[in-house]
């Protein structure tokens, strides 16, 4: 069963409003059947100083990652974790976190990868729902174990691999990264530890689009026509086009996913979750380094 | 300099942790971050004598004295980020007082041996390896002007 959606006038303008609460709509809708509210941060411990009444933590790196392989847990494992969080297939699940909900925008794609149909983000996050006084406890909930089906990932529509990527070029891409990681600047000194990548820059052809623009100053997200003004003005992406975004890790691109795809419509958006890590250490693929997007290689 | 033995504070906080359980680790996790001492008066107003450990993906920043061979570490960290505030805790409580040897030869790797890789992700606690080693070098660096 799920949840009727939040009319906020705010949302009318995006393309698919249903996924997205304000604070009004989820502090009405507490404790009612049906809702799951889920908090995912990107410091683990965040939850555990104090979380909103009756939300469960799923934190990405410790639940939604597989401990020994680079990939996300298999649908038992999925299956297990959300059942053991009272999810049930058919719940609405509402998703909140730190950081502008950038590793909540990470667990929301993580959800859809496995097909869970009714989830959304609260808009402006934990750091807003904080800001306007909404009841926060340190109270852990209990929650019911739910029978959770063992769904299959599908990895296809929205998640990209490298070769997926090498395949795509002459497409856009979208690097999220700050400037500074676009451009391969590198702050190199004795015993200062360094990023897991072996080579700095960015992949041929791909816009640099700081993820955080999609956010306002309250971390809410920006009205549909900001939004639009950056990524179909200025990044120049257009409809109908498949688009891949990437960061570092995969994290803030997944913030950028749901900006692209559920806020401005477009249909084909894949997260390169390999991303920098995996690009710039990779043997022989292509990279350009400075502030220039920098040409479509030719196939080797 | 090869000699890597670890401080019997380090030594305590580490097997006080590995005792427990993987989320009462967490729990202890955050009574070290609710324990994060605040700045002396002396540097409260001295945001600049501080170095930002860029690995930590949240601010965080710390500063080394060392006052005839003993080590003073001082560490600011947000309440937004217990974590990050729980990883500088350990250390400022585990180094501060030690001598400059002693601090030297902390194992580079004893962030990973304090049972937290699997209740907090390898990577996240690559932002503590990162503030031991930038610590090391501040001492290095005091120890050379």
């Amino acid at each position: 069963m799920t949840v009727d959606t939040d009319p906020a006038e705010k949302f009318a303008g995006y393309a698919h409003p249903e996924r997205l609460v304000s604070g009004d709509w989820l502090e009405a809708h507490l404790g009612e059947p049906g809702l799951v509210v889920v908090e995912s941060d990107e410091d683990v411990l965040l939850y555990e100083t104090g979380h909103i009444p009756g939300a469960v933590k799923i934190d990405w790196h410790t639940d939604l990652n597989d401990p020994v392989e680079r990939d996300y847990i298999d649908g038992a494992g999925f299956a297990a974790l959300l059942g053991g969080k009272g999810i049930s297939r058919d719940d609405t699940v509402v998703i909140y976190g730190d950081k502008n909900n950038w590793w909540a925008a990470y667990a929301l794609w993580v959800f859809t990868l496995f097909g869970h149909d009714d989830v959304r983000l609260l808009d402006g996050g934990r750091d807003k729902w904080i800001a306007e006084g909404r009841p926060i406890t340190t109270d852990r909930p209990a929650p019911t174990p739910a029978e959770y089906p063992v769904v299959e990932r599908d990895d296809s529509r929205i998640r990209a691999y490298k070769d997926d990527v090498l395949a795509h070029l002459g497409h856009p891409l979208i690097d999220v990264r700050s400037p500074e990681e676009y451009s391969g600047e590198r702050t190199t000194a004795p015993a200062y530890p360094e990023e897991g990548a072996l080579r700095a820059g960015h992949i041929p052809s791909a816009a640099n689009v700081p993820w955080g623009r999609a956010a306002a100053e309250d971390g809410t997200f920006k009205p549909v026509g900001e939004l639009d003004a950056i990524y179909r003005g200025e990044a120049g992406l257009a409809d109908g086009e498949p688009v891949i975004a990437y960061c570092r890790i995969g994290e803030r691109s997944s913030h950028t996913w749901f900006v692209l795809t559920h806020l401005l419509g477009f249909e084909n958006v894949r997260n390169y979750d390999g991303s920098w890590t995996e690009w710039g250490s990779t043997v022989r693929v292509p990279i350009v380094r400075g502030v220039e997007r920098g040409e479509v290689p030719a196939r080797r | 300099m090869t000699d890597t033995t670890l401080p019997a504070s380090l030594a305590s906080i580490r097997d006080d942790f590995l005792a427990l359980e993987q989320r009462d680790r967490l729990e202890m996790l955050l009574e070290f971050s609710n324990e994060l001492p605040a700045l002396p008066e002396r540097y409260a107003e001295h945001p600049d004598l501080f170095e930002q450990v860029v690995e930590c993906q949240s601010p965080v920043f710390i500063f080394v004295e060392v006052t005839d061979g003993v080590v003073h570490l001082f560490a600011t960290a947000p309440k937004e980020a217990p974590t990050t505030r729980g990883f500088a805790s350990i250390l400022v409580q585990g180094i501060d007082g030690l001598g400059v040897d002693e601090v030297l030869a902390i194992p580079d790797d004893f962030p990973n041996t304090i049972g937290l890789t699997e209740a907090v992700s390898p990577l996240r606690i690559r932002g503590m390896t990162a503030m031991l080693g930038r610590t090391k070098r501040q001492i290095r660096e005091r120890l050379a002007a």
